[in-house]
């Protein structure tokens, strides 16, 4: 809807208007999180904990230091690939909302077979293998609301939640069943060698599972924007019923969908498993899926902003457990921060569209 | 009693537990059928029942009243639902969105009130009075676990009978329907979409403002950070699944609940699963029923969309 009144603005002043273009994105991005941040200051206050200290702490931590900027960098890896499958999905104007399950089922197979593996073939194709696999264990999960959407009609953000509650449980099972690790005490499976794990960049801690996050969301935006494929997928979203007559395979398409996205959460879930953990403790979920809507929100559906919002949220997350911690407070602060932007958003969207409504009369 | 399954302690555990953890979600279930009926789908329901759990929780910790604590549950999911119809019903923007703002907004602010007042003491509300209802509860299995309970269980069945008169027989429902399947015709038979849909909403939020509350006070006598656990989806399918029948939203929750509380009946039964085993088993329901009867799960038509007047 941006786009309608872009144009409208270009008819009326061509040059002058795309830097007011830029001015009013920007601005329409970063006001929902000023907004955030202030009422978060209000409820820090309430709960008897210095905002000021908290806020500077985070950035301390999560952006200043340099262990803690790795970390940053580190946990994109995963939030950038969770990004590219969100885009898939709400681009073609469908509700993935299963991704946890999805992600945390692909980590576990990924845990189990990546040991084994590296017994008999060579790292170097072992790596690759595993997430190919994983891939196919988060398109698999997301197979029956796809069937069920595509052909039933059946709404896709309920099937996907019971399919993520049902994939969260299978996985706790999986390790403390057939895949526990007998050599140690609390249930896990078998850890995977650190020289064993994805490579590090230039003697850092940071893996290159981040290159292949930024490769994977980039290729992602490219696909969705500037393709067929894309075109097609997002007419899907916009205008199903025009899709039919313009005789698209809308049910094979809406599969094509949720398996592209749900394979990108399972690929982030070995991402994670490979490069930073190397094994699945019990009841390990690091729940990112509730999280990363609200960033893709924010992005717009850009793949590009994608990336920028992933690092804020990454430098708020490393940071804000230093933060936390340092206030006394439990860690789901965050939670707030983070539906505070989503109800601001949504918000800032409304005033944008009114002001158009009214710039049109 | 002999141990082993279909023993009396087996059953009497069962068909308790399936109403222990049946009531929240008949509460929450009912009032998203009524939401859904009018065309929003509320997935902030979650939130509103863990908002209601803690403040119900809260408030009967604090004042020793159960009663007050389920006016402050209700009044905890009316204040989310009021969020939610100002911003859904009356500004219009995106019911998904807004509804998964509002429950992790629950759920952080909930987890750190917890953290802030609960949590290195962890209390616990003393054990409930029920009402025993007379003869009835003198029935051997069925008595002790369907008729001596909270009066809060009589109440929430009898919420049954009030919406299926409601849907049926009454203006309301009519409006109810219409607003959700076709806001137009309403508009032009000069009844307000916006107040009906703003009035459906705030009634969903009490229900699982309520149904929370059961939860915390009744159901666990704690409060724990995030604890309703998908209680607040499971809700949702239910109402989808009824087809705006108050009645199957009833059997549907007393079978969900079974299937909750079927970890703790085993175990009283002597049978051990591993509880990761058994918490999948609602969620499976869920989907199994979905694939045999996915055709029939109808919602209403204009369900999600926002209604603006004289706009196609």
């Amino acid at each position: 809807m941006t786009q309608a009144a872009m144009s409208q603005e270009e008819r009326h002043h061509p040059v002058a208007s795309a830097w007011r273009r830029w001015a009013v994105a920007v601005a329409a991005a970063l006001l929902p999180i000023v907004l955030a941040l202030g009422v978060g200051a209000l409820i820090l206050l309430a709960l008897g904990a210095d905002p000021g200290a908290f806020y500077y702490h985070i950035v301390k931590r999560g952006l200043l230091s340099w262990i803690g900027l790795q970390d940053t960098i580190t946990r994109c890896a995963p939030l950038l690939l969770l990004g590219a499958s969100l885009i898939v999905a709400f681009r073609a104007g469908l509700w993935n909302l299963g991704i946890d399950g999805q992600f945390l089922l692909a980590a576990v197979i990924s845990a189990a077979l990546a040991p084994v593996l590296v017994t008999v073939l060579p790292v170097w194709l072992v790596l690759p293998l595993v997430m190919v696999v994983a891939m196919a264990v988060g398109a698999l999960w997301s197979l029956l609301p796809a069937l069920l959407k595509a052909y039933h009609g059946v709404n896709e953000i309920v099937t996907t939640l019971m399919m993520s509650f049902l994939g969260i449980s299978a996985a706790n099972v999986l390790i403390k069943l057939p895949f526990d690790d007998p050599t140690t005490t609390v249930p896990q499976t078998a850890t995977l060698a650190t020289d064993d794990r994805l490579p590090r960049l230039f003697g850092s801690t940071i893996n290159v599972g981040v290159a292949v996050g930024l490769a994977v969301i980039l290729f992602i935006h490219w696909l969705m924007t500037r393709t067929a494929f894309g075109l097609r997928l997002r007419l899907v979203g916009a205008n199903p019923r025009a899709a039919v007559h313009v005789g698209l395979p809308l049910g094979a398409l809406m599969v094509a969908v949720f398996a592209l996205s749900a394979g990108l959460a399972g690929l982030a879930g070995a991402v994670e498993i490979l490069g930073v953990w190397g094994n699945v403790r019990a009841d390990w979920n690091p729940a990112y899926g509730l999280m990363i809507i609200p960033l893709v929100f924010l992005a717009r559906f850009n793949g590009i902003a994608v990336i920028g919002f992933v690092f804020f949220f990454a430098v708020l997350s490393i940071g804000g457990e230093t933060a936390s911690r340092k206030a006394g407070l439990p860690n789901y602060f965050i939670l707030v921060l983070v539906a505070l932007m989503l109800i601001f958003l949504a918000l800032t969207e409304w005033l944008g569209q009114r002001r158009q409504m009214a710039a049109r009369d | 009693m002999s141990q082993g399954l279909l023993s009396d302690a087996f059953l009497i555990s069962l068909i308790a537990g399936a109403v222990a953890a049946g009531i929240p979600l008949l509460l929450a279930g009912l009032g998203e059928q009524v939401s859904e009926k009018a065309g929003v789908l509320n997935i902030g329901i979650e939130g509103m029942m863990l908002f209601g759990a803690y403040a119900g929780f809260a408030t009967a910790f604090g004042t020793g009243s159960l009663w007050l604590g389920f006016l402050a549950g209700a009044a905890g999911g009316l204040v989310l639902a009021l969020l939610m119809a100002l911003f859904c019903v009356r500004l219009g923007l995106n019911q998904i969105v807004i509804g998964i703002a509002l429950t992790l907004g629950a759920d952080g602010i909930t987890a750190l009130l917890h953290h802030v007042q609960f949590s290195r003491t962890y209390p616990r509300l003393p054990r409930v009075e029920t009402l025993d209802i007379p003869g009835l509860s003198e029935i051997p299995i069925l008595g002790p676990s369907l008729f001596a309970r909270h009066p809060m269980v009589y109440v929430a069945l009898f919420s049954v009978l009030v919406l299926t008169w409601l849907f049926r027989k009454t203006h309301v429902g009519l409006n109810l329907q219409a607003a959700g399947d076709k806001p137009d015709a309403l508009d032009a038979a000069g009844i307000s979409v916006v107040s009906t849909r703003t009035w459906s909403v705030l009634f969903t939020g009490v229900m699982a403002g309520l149904g929370g509350a059961y939860m915390a006070m009744i159901g666990a006598g704690i409060f724990v950070p995030f604890m309703t656990g998908g209680a607040g989806f499971i809700a949702i399918v239910l109402a989808m699944l009824a087809r705006g029948r108050p009645l199957w939203v009833l059997i549907g929750a007393f079978l969900f609940g079974a299937s909750l509380s079927l970890t703790t009946a085993l175990q009283v039964g002597g049978v051990n699963v591993p509880t990761d085993v058994v918490q999948m088993l609602p969620f499976l329901m869920v989907m199994i029923v979905l694939v045999l009867f996915a055709r029939r799960a109808s919602l209403p038509a204009a369900l999600g969309l926002p209604y603006v007047r004289g706009q196609r």
